[in-house]
């Protein structure tokens, strides 16, 4: 992204190939969305149906959701994988309180969640950037801590789909103009966080940290500020995350959302953000994991057994990865060849 | 950062006398741990008088065995600074195979070969996509974590392999009248010899150098792509076999055997002091990590804590590890400072 910023401003005919495919990263993942989407609608017609696309597009909602925050703390260089267990805790506890206040109003509910995930990620904020720990092992341990605590609460009594009210579930199941009320909420997060990262300078900061932790420092940027916001913000929307999987399934366990940061952050990382920082926006984590599940579908469509699911997820990613190396690798030989031509 | 740790460790070889050393060996993450393990034996003597004794001993090393000896090649890569989460996947992919192959009526023990090479395969492509292509390790293990455990759900589907023959029942008992199980002792035979390659080899000080500098281990001569690119070999084929020893003591096997089991053992490794960071770690400090959250685990069963509550306790046990050094770092720094305006006051 450092390579985008430096782009702008100088406007060669090289300098602009470097801009088109860094930006092709997120359009090739949108044109194979589109041709998962098409290939399989001419095979099996009924996969184009209103119905059909309104599953295909509320499906990963709650992983786009908490595939933003997610995208946050991986640009600056570290992880998060407790969000799972967030996602898990706060399902429960917004269920929880509505089994002893049925008639709270959903937007409550959708605040609570979105607190209680807070709370998670401001423990994992603080501990990683003012300690100074590696976010991985601190976020594992969260992941134990959280899901511990997690079944505590629980104590083996699961949440029913009748102790939720109907409007609740509605926000799950409903749609707005042909538009289910999950994926709006999606959308709004997306763009509200994309615009964010494109133009305010916190966000910029997070990509500058994730590039060169060290030239950030030099350069003035509040260092573990930026990464602690980063945590409570993936904290905040895994806690949004949890109350909308609550709304979207109804009924909650206490193993609720478990292995889900994996998948989060291969929708991630399928979307175009290095793992090692510095690169990658929230359009394209949120387009990684309309693809992945765009590709379930059309495999359940295709009458393939749902068995290959998995594979062909890991295989993806891999390939993912692999052609995200490829263009770094490119971006970076033209910018030297430029660097070379100046003398 | 790295003039401070060059200074500690200079000063470490300087002073040999005895005291210093014993506090030494305190102050390091292993001797807590030692500690640890003595507070958790003593209060689970303390819950139950029936805590001590070998059947406790068998259960924890039956339930630790299959964790164990995958926490030891990933204690390996995580020093060179890489890590590995297709572990569990690969376990279940060879629980899979193997509970495929016997049900078409293969022999069992081409069965057995098999998947240790399908592991030795496994381990490769891991290694081959880190060392040759040059891609981040963490994002192609997360990659072949969801690929093996992928291909695993294709060969058994939703079916559940059984009916192993007989023989194979004594992997869930212990070895003669021991109280020893059978793939604990695995574990402790595999542990010397990753001990003794790690710590008196120069392999295993090759290991080490590729955790502390890379490029400086390079220019060296250390074949640093060839070792990383082994010990993922070992790594899957261990993992391989591990998932043979699981099937074998559970009496059957399924696509989603081992489920989850990465974190558990990345937490092993990460718990026993290995530094994530790479270049730090010893083998001891794992099987120390092993025996601790062993006896925790089966003093908390004795006072019916639930397995999932019991998670909190490995969580934070994994945040004090990376914690507590730290804290005793700012500390040490905060005694040198002090030390040094004293000495600027003479």
């Amino acid at each position: 992204m450092t390579v985008l910023g430096v782009v702008v401003r100088q406007e060669s005919w090289r300098d602009r190939f470097v801009t088109r495919v860094l930006q092709f990263r997120e359009l090739a993942i949108a044109v194979a969305t589109v041709l998962v989407f098409t290939l399989t609608w001419l095979n099996n017609s009924s996969f184009g149906s209103s119905a059909s696309i309104q599953q295909l597009l509320s499906g990963p909602s709650v992983v786009i959701i908490l595939a933003v925050g997610e995208t946050l703390v991986i640009v600056t260089r570290n992880v998060d994988l407790s969000i799972g267990s967030i996602l898990g805790l706060s399902a429960y506890l917004v269920g929880d309180l509505f089994v002893h206040y049925p008639t709270m109003p959903v937007v409550v509910a959708l605040v609570a969640g979105l607190l209680i995930g807070m709370v998670c990620g401001i423990v994992n904020g603080a501990i990683v950037a003012y300690a100074r720990v590696p976010a991985l092992v601190v976020t594992l341990g969260m992941l134990y801590i959280i899901r511990g605590i997690d079944a505590i609460v629980v104590n083996g009594i699961q949440i029913e789909p009748s102790q939720i009210p109907h409007s609740f579930v509605t926000l799950g199941a409903g749609v707005v103009l042909g538009v289910p009320y999950l994926l709006v909420i999606a959308l709004v997060m997306v763009v509200l966080v994309g615009y964010v990262m494109q133009n305010y300078r916190p966000a910029r900061d997070l990509y500058a940290i994730g590039s060169n932790p060290e030239a950030a420092v030099l350069a003035g940027v509040r260092v573990p500020r930026r990464i602690f916001g980063a945590f409570v913000i993936s904290g905040s929307l895994a806690g949004l995350g949890g109350a909308l999987w609550l709304a979207e399934f109804a009924t909650v366990a206490s193993t609720a959302g478990t292995g889900y940061e994996f998948v989060v952050i291969a929708a991630v990382v399928v979307g175009g953000v290095a793992i090692f920082g510095g690169s990658g926006t929230v359009f394209g984590a949120a387009l990684g994991a309309l693809l992945l599940n765009t590709i379930d579908q059309a495999l359940v469509a295709s009458r393939v057994s749902s068995f290959w699911n998995q594979a062909v997820a890991g295989f993806l990613l891999l390939v993912a990865i692999a052609f995200d190396r490829y263009i770094s690798a490119r971006a970076e030989r033209l910018l030297r060849i430029r660097g070379a031509a100046r003398g | 950062m790295v003039s401070h740790s060059v200074e500690a460790s200079l000063r470490d070889i300087e002073s040999t006398n005895p005291w210093s050393m014993v506090k030494r060996a305190l102050v390091r993450w292993e001797g807590g741990l030692v500690i640890l393990l003595a507070v958790s034996l003593i209060y689970g003597w303390t819950v139950s008088p029936y805590f001590i004794n070998w059947e406790t001993f068998f259960f924890a090393g039956l339930n630790f065995g299959e964790i164990a000896i995958m926490a030891l090649p990933l204690t390996l890569i995580i020093i060179t600074g890489e890590i590995d989460l297709s572990v569990a996947s690969m376990l279940g992919l060879s629980a899979s195979i193997l509970g495929y192959l016997y049900m078409h009526h293969w022999n069992l023990w081409a069965a057995m070969g098999i998947c240790l090479l399908v592991g030795v395969a496994g381990g490769a492509l891991n290694g081959l996509l880190v060392t040759r292509v040059g891609l981040p390790s963490i994002a192609v293990t997360i990659g072949t974590l969801t690929l093996y455990r992928g291909i695993a759900l294709i060969v058994l589907g939703s079916n559940t392999a059984e009916g192993f023959p007989g023989w194979t029942n004594r992997f869930s008992a212990a070895i003669g009248s021991t109280h020893l199980a059978y793939d604990f002792a695995i574990f402790l035979v595999l542990a010397i010899i990753f001990g003794v390659v790690l710590h008196m080899t120069p392999l295993g000080r090759s290991i080490y150098a590729i955790g502390l500098q890379q490029e400086a281990a390079y220019f060296s001569g250390i074949r640093v792509k060839r070792i990383k690119l082994g010990l993922y070999v070992v790594s899957g084929l261990l993992c391989s076999f591990a998932g043979i020893l699981y099937t074998f003591q559970q009496a059957s096997s399924a696509s989603d055997t081992g489920l989850g089991l990465e974190l558990n053992v990345v937490a092993i490794a990460l718990f026993g002091g290995v530094s994530i960071f790479g270049g730090r770690g010893t083998i001891f400090g794992v099987c120390i990590s092993v025996a601790t959250l062993a006896s925790l685990q089966a003093s908390l069963t004795g006072i019916n804590v639930s397995a999932q509550v019991q998670s909190i306790v490995t969580g934070c046990l994994l945040l004090l590890s990376v914690l507590v050094p730290r804290g005793l770092e700012y500390l040490g720094r905060f005694r040198g400072q002090s030390q040094r305006r004293m000495a600027k006051e003479l």
